[in-house]
């Protein structure tokens, strides 16, 4: 036919899965992920900047054991995460499960550390709208709503990620995930590293802020 | 067989569960039409307010809802998904050689995040303490304190924002990974350059809007207090944060319909566009700087001079690639041989509309004149210019551009130009009065106003009223044609970009195979082409 | 389009963990720089060694520093957007 294309031969690839694209589309969603936690950090750093000896303060207020000790299981779950698709790419299911289920695990303990550590505030009388907090200086007060406001989110995300690798362990098991194809646990792999970096910024903000 | 004919499961659920991107193209048509007439119905009751002073015909509060859901209806669940979820949608797949987007099942997530969304909103009208009335911006400390559905109203803004990240996030993926064969970047059509730089805004802007929305949710249930004074909070933050999302939000409203614009423009004057790569790149140019720009909204809030300074510096080069685009479709008029048939008309009635939006926009970027208007029906004016002189318009020309290729029917020439008159009269006596109302010092948001401005405001309200008889004589007539209409030809009005080479309606799966790209796009004289 | 799945580059095992130690390297360090240092030095120590560990995560245990480079090209363009919008930010809050 005539004009600026032509026909190609009839060609049956066409139906193949996009790895790449795939790929793509989970950098694209985290990018949306690292605008939203952005939107945060601009909150913070505007506030550090007007209440700098309050966020000081604040921070030592914290319990550091905790935030260091979290930060600790998520660096590790990140080793035990990348471990796991590496594992796989390498048709090793057992040590893939194993390390799978140790992230979910790690992710577990970090939730429960938040727990103790957030009732440890809360019955201190250091919760948003607590009447102690409304009797403190404004700095203080904003230095806890933004603490809640950004672990908290974080926190969400942390669930959010130990459903999705729980969900990525039972493919696993059930063979859906192989070395041909584990597409998948690679993009829950790069939700689950952005999930811990952005503690990794949480982790100065506000524990060791002092 | 045709989209319309075969789409997997039968009936009504063969659209609502599909996953065929012109279907879902479709279903936004169809969602985002009805959503529109809810809001001019909105907007026409608060023309008769202004227009009924002693004693005005509703209450205060009910006017303050009025201007509220207007906007949020309009701007959220209209213009924002505009053109690209139609027929972006519809037509990018096809346009660049794809059977469908990257992730189709996303797609129509996409779609129910829209309706969601929507209903979430709209059930804010019959529960609680009524609809809110903040104004769409939501501001704070009053969207902390006001007693109606901000809640349910900020909620389902959230919900709607999912619908457009997945949409970008899709367009973004189909264009860098779908491309048919020889479909190389430079030699794509520019309505998907514009879909493209759109993709970005919708993808990167949105969350922030995201995680004020959700911040303002915090603060009504658990007294976070980031944005209220009695806890040291700034509203003046909320405010940053808000346009840091809602100036981007508008050129992705306006920038789906200047790629319309763009494909419309060389098949009816039947020349090659005009400066390719400029219009390519102003549309990533205006994607890339309008997202630096957002304190002009804040001139008079109390931000600092230094920031006044660089934000309205900022503003005046945002203006260059829109009217490098100006230029270029001129450009491309220049010795063409015109046919002002009904796309065209529109499209011309865009560039003049929406130069008048841009200029008074590039005005209101001055710190003098924008003390002067910030808060008046000016502003009004303005943005009414750009979104609907620009982006309504827009969409009406790409409508009857793409209806008989989208339908396979054809509608009343006569008519579509008959409806012309009225919406061009009538837009303008009523969105021109607002903006000498505005220069005269009338206050936007007031549910009344002082007897010196109400010569004016007569006249506003008498254009609405024309104007909404041009849109029902508009959709009336391709109501009409949708089920009357002559059957159209696969290329009635002799385009050439790759939705012309398939059957009107197109077939399900677009292309038989799929098409080798061997030249650049718009070439329509191959002898005198640029 | 990719027909397999297969990477190009299969990252040893050992790197992960040479990272992982790194990582936690630098987090006592920083945690130390907090407690010893005194408050300008410790904050610098913070804005340069936090984006450090933030990289290393990126580049090698999200493989991006393996990525083609139109992916590397994206990640940078959207921080980079981030860090714009926060200089412009902070023109109003530094000058009020």
């Amino acid at each position: 036919m005539s004009g600026p294309f032509s026909e190609s031969p009839s060609v049956q690839s066409e139906e193949h899965k996009d790895y790449e694209g795939s790929k793509l589309g989970m950098w694209l969603f985290l990018f949306t992920e690292i605008i939203l936690f952005g939107g945060l950090f601009v909150l913070y750093s505007g506030y550090r900047a007007k209440y700098p000896n309050e966020f000081h303060q604040g921070g030592q207020d914290l319990n550091t054991v905790i935030g260091v000790t979290n930060t600790v299981i998520l660096l590790t779950s990140s080793l035990t995460m990348a471990i796991a698709i590496a594992a796989i790419q390498r048709a090793n299911r057992k040590l893939s499960i194993g390390c799978l289920a140790a992230t979910i695990l790690f992710g577990a303990a970090f939730l429960l550390n938040k727990y103790v550590e957030w009732s440890g505030e809360i019955r201190h009388g250091i919760y948003p709208n607590s009447p102690q907090l409304l009797e403190e200086p404004h700095g203080r007060q904003i230095f806890f709503g933004l603490y809640y406001s950004m672990t908290g989110l974080h926190g969400l995300h942390v669930l959010a990620g130990i459903i999705l690798l729980s969900v990525m362990l039972t493919f696993l098991i059930r063979k859906r995930i192989s070395s041909e194809d584990f597409n998948r646990l690679e993009n829950s792999g790069l939700y689950w590293h952005l999930v811990d970096v952005i503690w990794i910024f949480l982790l100065p903000l506000f524990y060791l802020a002092a | 067989m045709s989209y319309l004919e075969e789409g997997g499961r039968r009936g009504i659920r063969g659209w609502i569960f599909s996953t065929d991107h012109k279907r879902i193209g479709i279903l936004y048509l169809a969602s985002m039409l009805f959503l529109f007439f809810v809001a001019v119905v909105f907007g026409v009751l608060m023309r008769i307010e202004q227009m009924t002073l002693n004693p005005p015909i509703f209450p205060a509060q009910m006017y303050n809802a009025l201007f509220t859901l207007h906007g949020v209806i309009m701007i959220f669940m209209f213009v924002l998904p505009g053109l690209s979820a139609i027929f972006g949608n519809f037509f990018l797949p096809i346009m660049i050689g794809a059977r469908d987007v990257a992730f189709p099942r996303l797609n129509l997530m996409s779609w129910y995040f829209f309706v969601a969304g929507a209903l979430i909103i709209l059930s804010s009208l019959f529960t609680g303490n009524g609809p809110p009335d903040t104004g769409w911006t939501f501001y704070a400390p009053f969207s902390l304190r006001s007693g109606t559905n901000i809640t349910l109203g900020v909620f389902g803004a959230f919900i709607l924002g999912f619908s457009s990240i997945f949409t970008g996030l899709n367009f973004i993926t189909t264009i860098h990974r779908m491309r048919a064969p020889g479909m190389r970047w430079h030699r794509m059509p520019l309505f998907i350059w514009a879909l493209y730089g759109t993709a970005w805004v919708q993808l990167l802007a949105t969350p922030i809007i995201g995680i004020t929305f959700l911040l303002i949710i915090a603060e009504r249930f658990f007294g976070i207090g980031v944005f209220d004074p009695a806890k040291g909070g700034d509203p003046l933050l909320y405010q940053h944060l808000f346009w840091t999302y809602s100036h981007p939000a508008v050129y992705i409203m306006i920038l789906p319909a200047m790629g319309a614009i763009t494909e419309i423009i060389p098949t009816f004057a039947r020349r090659t566009v005009f400066g390719y790569k400029a219009i390519a790149y102003s549309s990533l140019g205006i994607a890339f700087l309008g997202s630096l720009v957002w304190g002009h909204h804040m001139f008079t809030s109390g931000m600092s001079e230094v920031a006044n300074y660089a934000f309205s510096l900022l503003t005046f080069l945002v203006a260059v690639p829109s009217a490098i685009k100006v230029f270029n479709w001129t450009a491309t008029l220049y010795k063409g041989a015109i046919k002002v048939d009904p796309p065209m008309l529109y499209a011309l009635t865009f560039i003049f509309l929406f130069s008048i939006g841009g200029l008074t926009g590039l005005m209101q970027g001055a710190l003098a004149i924008n003390a002067q208007v910030h808060d008046t029906y000016f502003i009004v004016g303005h943005f009414h210019y750009v979104m609907f002189g620009g982006t309504g318009i827009g969409f009406f020309a790409a409508l009857l551009y793409w209806f008989p290729k989208m339908f396979g029917k054809m509608y009343n020439g006569k008519v579509a130009v008959l409806a012309w008159a009225p919406i061009f009269i009538g837009f303008n006596m009523l969105y021109f009065s607002m903006l000498i109302l505005g220069y005269m010092g009338m206050p936007r948001r007031y549910y009344t106003h002082l007897p010196q401005y109400h010569s004016l405001h007569m006249v506003a309200t008498i254009g609405s009223f024309i104007l909404v008889a041009g849109l029902v004589l508009f959709f009336g007539n391709l109501v009409v044609a949708l089920f009357k209409g002559k059957k159209a030809s696969d290329n009635p009005w002799g385009g050439i970009t790759l939705e012309w080479k398939i059957s009107s309606p197109p077939p399900l799966e677009n292309f038989d195979r799929i098409p080798v790209i061997e030249t650049r796009s718009y070439i329509f004289n191959p002898e005198t082409s640029r | 389009m990719e027909a397999t799945n297969k990477h190009l580059h299969s990252i040893p095992y050992r790197t992960y963990i040479t990272v992982w130690l790194a990582l936690l390297a630098l987090t006592a360090i920083l945690v130390l720089a907090g407690e010893l240092f005194h408050e300008a030095l410790a904050v610098w120590a913070m804005l340069v060694l936090t984006p450090v560990k933030a990289g290393l995560v990126f580049f090698f245990f999200m493989h991006l520093k393996y990525e083609r480079t139109a992916l590397k090209a994206l990640v940078f363009m959207t921080l980079g957007l981030l860090v714009m919008v926060i200089a412009l930010f902070f023109l109003d809050i530094s000058y009020r």
